[in-house]
């Protein structure tokens, strides 16, 4: 799996009220969501991103609540992986069992600007910055983890499980 | 090597003898919960699964709790899809009435989650039951959704971090302020995947109500569990209640942890945690000019019926500043049902509070009390994230229940003192 796309760039302890606020939760239609993504730091941002675009934050991204309205709306706003330093740990299950894939590198967030075009690779893990050609290799996942993300997330794993009654490969 | 209750939890729901942090594990879970917000996604994940019943009826539960009583047409559609799918599965479900309120209030007093078990909840705040002696913690609807078909769930084995507590406590310094303290020390990813173990005499002398308002924010530092020893106290509280036999572990003399914290707490004073982190703690004194425009008392941290009291201590007899709205909410139908008895409820209306509804109000800015541009407001919940209570101009500064009330009564952030209300005076 590639992703290739520009970077936007937060700071640390990006949490789940400002990517998706509370108010908007009584819907989970994705469109909605997506139309208010990242609303805490930046109104515009839902008409400015790109389909294919990347995040790339801080430390402790995706704190708080364990909405998985969050990695939806990101990825209902077209952001098809991101990059941070490191994730509060809901948001890291729930961005892998929807299927939106997270990689933790601090140094590679280090080197991002915004605007910055990316290039990831998600088996191997590495993040290649177009702008600098430096290339940065995250921490990879374990097999269960990958083989979740290659299933397109946890409902398709289970369902394969189930029709096969097969115990888990964790 | 020994191993810490988290362990020893895990390694017996996985079938295992015992397990190491950072491994990953398949574990039967004892309960699953879910909430009117993540129910309603999580039902939708359930379908894709094509599985027709939940794995045990009396095993799951919804509670509706965010939007309730809905506040408009959209919430009331979510909060029927969730009501009418829990009926035809049979599994439980409460909304308000005699038994409801919020999630991780209700969940305790009915007596549905106990010690020894490994509990999800598709809601941060899950970490709550920890208080138990369980290994309960947050997860997204998907796993919700899938623990609810399957009865199993992945996990990775978290490592453990140890807090000890110990000295004097220092008048008006409560559960709210020790863990606000904590947070403030180690920050908000502090405890990032650990397990926090809360242990020590201080910890031991605190009522059950206290433990939850503990145990509720470890997430808060980022943790995925945050436990405590079964005591007498717990006994005495989980054994009238269990719907279940359970199982109490302890920690072993040699268990290891990740990181080992001693907290000498005779220095602390009542806490603030000022915009926008839990972990922007002060003490209340270096605040005690800011104006504000609303209080709320209530939410899963402290809506439980110590809460109130504390509240009603500080506010018999005394005017709620008539700049200030003044929101209280009893967590739940039988904690409403014993303020009403108490003759609390009389109290807060006495002095010009609105007592609200047992549902989770104001705390995350649904409905009943959101904040609008700039507005300020000293709350007793847990987050103080931008926007988290309305507008993202919006302040949130959270505070002990006693706190709370002073600063109601002077329209500024106050310390309880400024009353003069001795702190003795108060029996808990
Ligand atoms: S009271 Fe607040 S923190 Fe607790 S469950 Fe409700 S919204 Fe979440």
């Amino acid at each position: 799996m590639r992703f290739r796309g520009r970077a936007w760039v937060f700071g640390d302890n990006i949490d789940t009220d400002v990517i998706i606020p509370g108010r908007y939760l009584n819907t989970t239609d994705p469109k909605e969501l997506a139309a208010h993504c990242m609303e805490g730091v930046d109104p515009e941002f839902p008409r400015k991103v790109q389909p294919g675009d990347i995040m790339v934050a801080g430390r402790n991204f995706g704190s708080g609540s364990s909405r998985e309205h969050a990695p939806i709306s990101l990825r209902a706003a077209g952001i098809s992986c991101v990059i941070a330093k490191s994730f509060a740990r809901i948001f890291f299950r729930n961005a892998i069992n929807i299927g939106l894939p997270v990689l933790e590198c601090a140094e590679a967030v280090e080197a991002i600007a915004p605007g910055d075009e990316l290039e990831v690779r998600l088996d191997t893990g590495e993040i290649h910055n177009c702008r600098t050609g430096q290339t940065f290799r995250a921490k990879p996942y374990p097999r269960f983890m990958l083989e979740l993300i290659q299933a397109g997330g946890l409902i398709p794993y289970t369902r394969a499980r189930l029709a096969k009654s097969q115990p888990s490969t964790v | 090597m020994g191993m810490t209750m988290a362990e020893k939890i895990i390694a017996a729901h996985a079938g295992l003898d015992r397990v190491e942090p950072g491994e990953l594990v398949e574990v039967q879970v004892d309960f699953v919960m879910a909430n009117d917000i993540t129910a309603a996604l999580a039902i939708q994940e359930f379908a894709k699964l094509e599985v027709e019943e939940v794995f045990d009826r009396e095993r799951v539960a919804f509670v509706a709790d965010h939007f309730v009583p809905p506040p408009n047409i959209k919430a009331a559609e979510q909060c029927m899809a969730v009501r009418n799918w829990a009926r035809r599965k049979g599994i439980l479900y409460f909304e308000g009435g005699r038994d409801g309120g919020i999630e991780h209030i209700v969940l305790p007093e009915q007596g549905l989650v106990l010690p020894g078990e490994i509990i999800i909840g598709a809601d941060s705040h899950t970490c709550t039951y920890g208080a138990l002696g369980a290994f309960s913690t947050g997860v997204g609807s998907t796993d919700a959704a899938v623990a609810m078909a399957t009865g199993r769930l992945w996990l990775k084995v978290p490592s453990t971090m140890r807090l000890y507590y110990h000295g004097t406590l220092r008048p008006w310094v409560t559960a709210k302020d020790l863990i606000l303290h904590t947070i403030g020390r180690i920050g908000v990813d502090g405890a990032l995947y650990m397990a926090m173990f809360f242990t020590g005499p201080i910890i031991q002398a605190l009522s059950m109500d206290g433990r939850f308002t503990i145990a509720n924010m470890a997430i808060e530092a980022g943790a995925k569990a945050g436990l405590m020893e079964v005591d007498e106290k717990t006994l005495d509280y989980v054994r009238p209640r269990a719907k279940r036999p359970f199982t109490v572990y302890k920690d072993d003399p040699d268990a290891r942890y990740e990181i080992d914290l001693d907290f000498d707490v005779s220095e602390w004073e009542p806490a603030i945690a000022v915009p926008h982190l839990p972990s922007n703690v002060r003490p209340v004194g270096e605040l005690a000019d800011l104006r504000i425009d609303q209080v709320f008392i209530g939410s899963c941290t402290n809506g439980r019926i110590e809460d109130l009291r504390l509240a009603a201590h500080i506010l018999r007899g005394q005017r709620v500043h008539p700049e200030v709205r003044c929101i209280i909410i009893p967590g739940s139908g039988p904690t409403y049902r014993q303020a009403l008895d108490e003759g609390l409820i009389d109290i807060f209306v006495e002095a010009g509070a609105v007592v609200g509804l047992p549902s989770c109000g104001p705390c995350m800015g649904g409905y009943s009390g959101v904040l609008g541009p700039g507005e300020r407001c000293v709350s007793t919940t847990n987050r103080n994230f931008v926007g988290r209570m309305g507008h993202p101009t919006s302040e949130v500064y959270l505070a002990n229940p006693a706190v709370a009330a002073a600063s109601a009564i002077l329209g500024r952030i106050a310390s309880p003192e400024e009353i003069q209300i001795r702190a003795e005076a108060f029996a808990g």
